[in-house]
């Protein structure tokens, strides 16, 4: 599956890279960077950090 | 108190039940939110009953004070379809619980709702200051309804209104911010001689203060309001040294306490000192089947071997989803524990926080206290046990997987090392 963020929710909050370093990083900017922006289909650190943004910024769609 | 044995209590299955048919929520918030969705995501097919007492579905408090008083968007959390559909709940909005009888039921109004299991998600209130906070022109900020409050009157006095905020504290500052834009010229009063000590600790929480007078805003520390009065042309803050500040709007932050009062007299374990749900480490509270997440619960946060009673947004949403897998899953509960984060906006600087700020020193590692960029470390007994930072978004999850690690201090400081070589954009 591909993770895909909204960046006009996206407030950098970073809750999402505290559950899921490998896929998310906020940078020095306070932009959310994907480490990786694929992911296996379910992989339930990801699904934790999507549904764990408090601005609902964070989805993913399978390929 | 409670007791922190590891044995199963006789609560894994209360009224012989093999397993929970029951669950019922109170508080329709974030950690009771988090609560229902878990429920479901782990196969449970049971009752699931939500009671809040807000008219409002549940939406998300932080914008309350920042996006939303600017004039945007409340931000839902979750739609009715979603709620009543999908998490199939049984929902009770505009519904406040007033007691609680062990083994029978969660008094609502005239009814007694029947539970096998029980989760208290009823967060924290506005302080009580006394009897000022009736005038006409004062107000708290918790609710949305609160907030549609606040919105309306700034925008009424709006540009060149004097706004008086009573309370340096987060939500506090984040409404003085909000109203110097909106182009009031903006007094913050505040009782501490440094604000945000309990949070931030002193030498944060001046520095951070230093970001009011920087920004036009202007805060007035160690001084106590003891009334407000208006005549039929002006409003005053009246101070217990005689002073008074002019005002068109006041909004109180002076910190939440725990929402129990009607728990009062159930047998649930309550503190002594600020009234919230004594738990253990599992969120069991002192009730059989009767567990407590968010703002209102006071557990042993094992990552600490502290008590803490925290009141933001990562606990209430990390604690409700756990303190409800091992309400209907007891046979594999776990321990909940969780290195504290939270973050405040102040004059679009980010403010981020980590850990605990009960340290026996702080170092800024990077920046200074006057700057608007800086890393401070917090140490205790040589370990790294918290971070503040200003305008560092990229830091603050790095450092948070640091705190109470074995080598986190020192993991931290090259951290900070490396990137203040690198420019700054
Ligand atoms: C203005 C504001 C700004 C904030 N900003 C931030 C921030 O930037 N970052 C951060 O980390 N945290 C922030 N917080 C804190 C964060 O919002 C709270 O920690 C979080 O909302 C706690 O969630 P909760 O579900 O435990 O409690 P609450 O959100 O307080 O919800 C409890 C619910 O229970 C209801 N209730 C109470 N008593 C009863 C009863 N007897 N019967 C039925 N219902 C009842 C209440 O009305 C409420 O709806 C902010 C809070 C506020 C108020
Ligand atoms: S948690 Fe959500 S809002 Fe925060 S950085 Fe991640 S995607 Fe953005």
């Amino acid at each position: 599956m591909r993770i895909v963020v909204d960046r006009e929710r996206c407030s950098g909050i970073g809750i999402c890279e505290s559950l899921d370093p490998e896929h998310f990083e906020i940078d020095d900017n306070g932009a959310l960077v994907l480490v990786s922006e694929t992911a296996d289909d379910g992989d339930d650190t990801v699904m934790k950090a999507v549904r764990a943004c408090p601005a609902v910024a964070l989805s993913v769609v399978s390929e | 108190m409670t007791t922190n044995s590891g044995h199963p209590k006789a609560d894994d299955s209360p009224f012989g039940c093999p397993e929970a048919r029951r669950l019922v929520v109170v508080g329709a918030s974030l950690a009771g939110l988090r609560a229902v969705e878990a429920a479901r995501r782990s196969g449970y097919q049971g009752r699931i009953t939500l009671i809040g007492d807000e008219m409002h579905l549940p939406y998300d408090r932080p914008p309350l004070s920042k996006s939303f008083l600017a004039g945007g968007d409340p931000t839902a959390l979750a739609t009715e379809q979603r709620l009543l559909h999908d998490l199939r709940v049984d929902l009770r909005l505009g519904k406040r619980a007033i007691g609680l009888r062990p083994g029978e039921g969660v008094v609502v109004g005239g009814e007694v709702v029947p539970y096998d299991r029980l989760l208290i998600a009823t967060g924290s209130a506005p302080r009580d200051v006394g009897e000022w906070a009736a005038h006409p022109a004062v107000h708290s900020l918790r609710t949305l309804d609160d907030a549609h409050h606040v919105r309306t009157v700034l925008d009424r006095v709006g540009r060149g209104g004097r706004v008086v905020v009573v309370g340096g504290g987060f939500i506090g500052s984040e409404v003085a911010c909000v109203a110097l834009d909106a182009g009031a010229s903006v007094t913050v009063l505040e009782g501490a001689s440094v604000p945000l000590v309990r949070a931030v600790g002193g030498v944060v929480g001046a520095a951070l203060a230093g970001l009011h007078g920087r920004h036009g805003v202007e805060l007035r520390c160690g001084v106590r309001v003891i009334g407000v009065r208006s005549d039929d042309r002006a409003t005053q803050v009246l101070l217990a040294d005689g002073d008074f500040v002019p005002a068109d709007l006041v909004v109180v932050g002076v910190g939440a306490v725990p929402a129990t009062q009607w728990l009062v007299g159930s047998g649930v374990d309550l503190d002594p000192i600020d009234s919230a749900v004594v738990c253990d480490e599992y969120l069991r509270t002192s009730l059989p089947g009767v567990y407590a997440a968010g703002d209102v619960a006071n557990w042993p946060n094992p990552v600490f071997g502290a008590r803490m009673r925290l009141e933001n947004w990562t606990n209430a949403a990390e604690q409700g989803a756990r303190a409800v897998l091992n309400a209907l899953r007891p046979a594999s509960r776990q321990a909940y524990g969780t290195v504290p984060y939270f973050w405040s906006d102040w004059y679009g600087h980010r403010i981020q926080f980590v850990g605990t700020a009960d340290a026996d020193s702080v170092a800024f590692v990077s920046g200074g206290p006057d700057e608007d960029r800086f890393v401070a470390l917090f140490e205790r007994a040589g370990h790294l046990v918290g971070a503040a930072t200003l305008n560092e978004p990229g830091k603050i999850m790095k450092l948070r997987r640091m705190v109470a690690t074995e080598d986190g201090w020192d993991a931290a400081v090259s951290l900070c090392a490396r990137s203040s070589r690198e420019p700054v954009t």
